[in-house]
């Protein structure tokens, strides 16, 4: 017999013996669970504002706790003058990036040698870059983060390596919460998934030293969200 | 109302003061108080060092004895525990079990009896000191008291009440005490550390063992805080 | 007695000496109750969310072969190849076999208590592969050649200072002693090697069912660089770690974080659903998962304790625990330390071993209150008592409270007793804390009460 065929037969020996039920030994009553206990996380996570207006908000207040710079910007020309100020600042001298429309429009306007990953690159020089510019597949108010795949941000190293990630999104891709953001994801994609979605909530970081926060441990050191 | 009055076997022999004022302070309630002789112990003991066979030897009689009573009060959160949470468990599927379960529903801690049962909080009790108040975890947190010791100690004529930043335990445990002494002082180190910051000049409690704990390593520091239980505190003029 | 308990005992009675280290850890877990107490606040309800996840968990866990399969069958649909090891040494035996036959040299991890739990770092270098644990707490203890101080904090023991000198004398060129310029000391060794790495190696935190995905939560950014650049990528972990569906994560991310480090969601929370896809850009050739059981079973097929087996590791119940603040994660010499340690250990490693862990508490009850997923950790304490006393009492113990069991149940007996430790009082302070004193655990370090010459039982006698 495979090990496989071994586990799963001591699996279900085990579960001959009925376990207590839910609650069986806390301040609620035992019970049947209830019919996917988790979907209606909504009305137990933080709460997120009703209008688009209170969600860009929260998710202004929540990115700047996370140090990550989030701007919300009027028109293109604003998003290209403002990656213009960030490159000028950092003196980037390469960057890399992935093929989509809005993606093309922002790197484009730096005049400067973008790496485009899509279809393969060499990893040496993906780390020579000084930022990635990727878009994204949602921002999220609750969290303050952005949600990217391996499918429709370059792959997955594009997001990770460069020690500046820039995400340029429409401001129609805000969504509320981390709900609407797995029923978005499974919308757009099952069942045939990105091999890699990523939950980005602000740049790297690390405590593990005295428990301190330093940002930039192994991934991006900053993470800039521009948002037309 | 008829109350059996339930004397843990520390308070009895070591703490005779906070029986004596639970008495005297449900009789001035206008309240029969009785007390059974022959009941020394809950079973704790052998029942959290894993003997459950000879926990039950303890606390069968028990369940024999007061199985009828109109209410049972037990100045400690934590033999209040045993009989009304563990009780059940330990008997479950014995002969005993629906009255286990009868005396669990019957059983009260003293300040919880005070706060929720008769609904009295002011006792006309006068203590003009500072005092920290210690939640002996048993009841904090398998009979979520918090808020009754609290009520009490706010009608307390002159007392200032400063809690303690931390809640945490003060390490005493029963048979860990004696078991892991090294880890249950230096658990009660902290609390002490704790009450220290208050500035208080005692450590209130519901629980006597909690307070035997805390109040051994005061004296053999030479701490000048003090412990109180919370009876002893309602019952001053 | 045991070597564990006399081990056990020998270093708590260390650690709980070095007040340096005691009050080191107590400010570090103050900061992470402050803000784990921030984020909780502003759930609308943890206590619904709690619950929830707590009855998600209880569904995978009591269908998990259902769960498993389906799990399986999507990975492998996707061109994953899933290894089940029903113990350690086949797990070791499994990875063994993959590297070797990669013909690789180096390997990059990130961050597995799994591969903590079968020595698997131990079994490949003793086979020439060089490992290297990229995650900064866990290298940091690899250079010093020990074990995780705590699941979710690997070096929450060690000062700057204590870091920095060991990056002096390992890796050189440490300008300061300051955080920031330690992690990116680590960052640059790091960068290189994540390139040149054979194979890339993770642990996961939670498997779905439905779709086929294994979710990895990390803040570094170590895990996404180790599933992204090497060729070749393995993860190890327990079977229990699956959920039933792809949106449970939306409630179980930000449980974790919030439970396990006051995070409102951990900075990267990424689901990996194969190998790279036609089409994409990079990504592992091949990605292996080895499912470990290792007596996970056995936890399973004690029903009471059943739900052990819904933790998520986020490390909330060591935070809260007093044992664990006092004593530190070494003093238990398990891979899994504080409550949930020491009730699973037990079962995964044998109880009359490892029954000393669940006496040495105070049953204080915190952990339990703090678990995300309702895990009912001081009672399963009290029930590896019992387990561990009626398969194999200890004689004199059981022969004690056999004595304190007549003696309470006989009034006579009881005054008896009580008139005998009034009468003894004045004899046992001549002894007090000496080897001659019957108390010497307790009075050591305490004073004992004295017994009254009025007990509260005379005291009614004579009212009345």
């Amino acid at each position: 017999m495979s090990e496989r065929e071994n586990i799963l037969g001591r699996i279900r020996e085990a579960l001959q013996t009925k376990a207590p039920l839910p609650g069986a030994h806390g301040e609620v009553a035992a019970h049947a669970p209830a019919e996917a206990p988790a979907s209606h996380a909504s009305e137990w996570l933080p709460s997120v504002g009703k209008t688009p207006e209170e969600q860009f908000e929260l998710f202004a207040k929540n990115a700047a706790d996370l140090k990550a710079d989030f701007q919300l910007l009027a028109s293109r020309e604003e998003l290209k003058a403002a990656l213009v100020k960030i490159s000028a600042a950092e003196k980037w001298s390469r960057i890399a990036s992935h093929d989509g429309e809005l993606s093309n429009c922002a790197s484009k306007s730096l005049g400067l040698p973008v790496l485009l990953t899509d279809k393969g690159y060499d990893v040496n020089e993906l780390e020579k870059c000084d930022a990635s510019v990727t878009e994204c597949d949602a921002l999220v108010a609750q969290t303050g983060g952005v949600v990217v795949t391996s499918r429709s941000t370059g792959g997955r190293a594009l997001t990770i390596l460069p020690p500046h990630h820039v995400v340029v999104a429409r401001r129609e891709q805000l969504i509320a919460d981390l709900p609407a953001a797995f029923a978005l994801l499974q919308k757009k994609y099952a069942p045939d998934f990105p091999s890699m979605i990523s939950f980005i909530t602000g740049p790297s970081r690390t405590g593990d030293i005295e428990r301190i926060l330093v940002l930039g441990a192994h991934g991006p050191k900053k993470l800039t969200i521009l948002v037309v | 109302m008829t109350i059996t009055l339930f004397i843990p076997c520390f308070v009895d022999a070591l703490f005779p003061r906070a029986g004596i004022s639970m008495a005297e302070i449900l009789e001035q309630l206008g309240h029969r108080v009785v007390c059974p002789e022959d009941i020394a112990c809950c079973g704790q003991p052998p029942f959290n060092s894993g003997y459950w066979d000879e926990a039950r030897t303890i606390a069968a009689p028990i369940v024999e004895k007061l199985k009828n009573a109109e209410a049972v009060v037990i100045g400690s959160g934590s033999c209040g525990a045993m009989i009304k949470k563990f009780y059940p468990e330990l008997f479950a599927g014995t002969r005993h079990e629906a009255d286990a379960k009868k005396l669990s529903a019957n059983t009260w801690e003293f300040s919880e009896f005070l706060v929720r049962k008769l609904g009295v909080t002011d006792l006309g009790a006068k203590f003009p000191h500072k005092v920290t108040y210690h939640d002996g975890c048993h009841g904090l947190r398998e009979l979520n008291i918090k808020l009754s010791p609290r009520a009490l100690l706010g009608k307390v004529g002159g007392l200032e009440l400063v809690e303690m930043k931390e809640d945490v335990c003060c390490g005493f445990g029963g048979t860990f005490a004696a078991k892991f002494p090294m880890i249950s002082t230096a658990m009660g180190e902290v609390k002490i550390a704790n009450a220290a910051e208050t500035n208080a000049e005692y450590i209130v409690s519901g629980d006597s063992s909690c307070l035997m704990h805390i109040q051994g390593l005061l004296s053999r520091q030479g701490k000048p805080m003090k412990t109180i239980h919370l009876a002893e505190v309602l019952n001053q003029r | 007695m045991s070597t564990f308990v006399s081990e056990f005992k020998t270093r708590a009675t260390e650690k709980t000496g070095d007040v340096r280290l005691r009050q080191f850890i107590r400010t570090a877990l103050r900061g992470y109750e402050v803000n784990r107490d921030n984020r909780k606040g502003a759930f609308q309800s943890w206590e619904s969310a709690r619950q929830a996840a707590a009855e998600t968990k209880w569904e995978a866990i009591n269908h998990l072969d259902t769960h498993l399969e389906s799990l399986v069958a999507k990975l492998e649909a996707r061109g994953t190849k899933v290894h089940w090891a029903s113990n350690a040494a086949q797990a070791r035996e499994i990875i063994l076999k993959i590297v070797t036959d990669k013909k690789a040299r180096s390997i990059i991890k990130s961050k597995a208590m799994t591969s903590e739990e079968i020595h698997l770092n131990h079994a490949l270098e003793e086979k020439g592969f060089t490992v290297i644990e990229s995650d900064l707490g866990e290298f940091i203890v690899q250079l010093r050649h020990e074990a995780p101080y705590h699941i979710v904090f690997p070096s929450m023991h060690l000062t700057r200072d204590e870091i920095r000198d060991l990056f002096q004398k390992e890796i050189g060129d440490v300008p300061s002693n300051s955080p920031e310029d330690l992690t990116m000391v680590a960052r640059r060794v790091m960068r290189q090697k994540y390139i040149q790495a054979d194979i890339g190696f993770t642990g996961g935190n939670f498997a779905i069912a439905e779709t086929g995905m294994i979710s990895i939560t990390e803040n570094e950014g170590n895990a996404r660089l180790t599933a992204a650049l090497p060729k070749t990528m393995i993860t190890l972990m327990g079977i229990e770690k699956v959920l039933p569906r792809f949106s449970d994560l939306a409630l179980f991310l930000p449980m974790l974080a919030t439970a396990g480090a006051g995070q409102p969601m951990t900075c990267y929370n990424t689901m990996y659903s194969g190998p790279r896809q036609p089409g994409e850009a990079d990504g592992p050739e091949e990605w292996h998962v080895v499912l470990l059981d290792n007596r996970r079973t056995e936890l399973l097929a004690d029903a009471e304790q059943r739900d052990s087996l819904s933790c998520i590791r986020c490390g909330a119940c060591l935070n809260v625990c007093p044992i664990f603040r006092n004593v530190g994660g070494h003093t238990y010499g398990t891979t899994y330390s504080g409550p949930v340690g020491a009730v699973i250990t037990p079962h995964l490693s044998g109880l009359q071993d490892w029954k000393h862990l669940s006496n040495a508490s105070s049953l204080c009850g915190a952990c339990t209150e703090a678990c995300p997923v309702k895990i009912d950790l001081h009672h399963h304490l009290l029930q590896n008592r019992r387990n561990a006393s009626a398969s194999e009492p200890a004689f004199f113990e059981k022969l004690a409270y056999k004595i304190f069991g007549i003696v309470a149940n006989e009034p006579a007996f009881w005054s008896l007793a009580k008139k005998i430790g009034w009468l003894t009082q004045p004899l046992q302070s001549l002894v007090k804390g000496t080897a001659l004193d019957p108390a010497k655990a307790w009075t050591k370090t305490r004073d004992l009460a004295p017994v009254q010459k009025e007990t509260f039982k005379d005291w009614w006698r004579n009212r009345k």
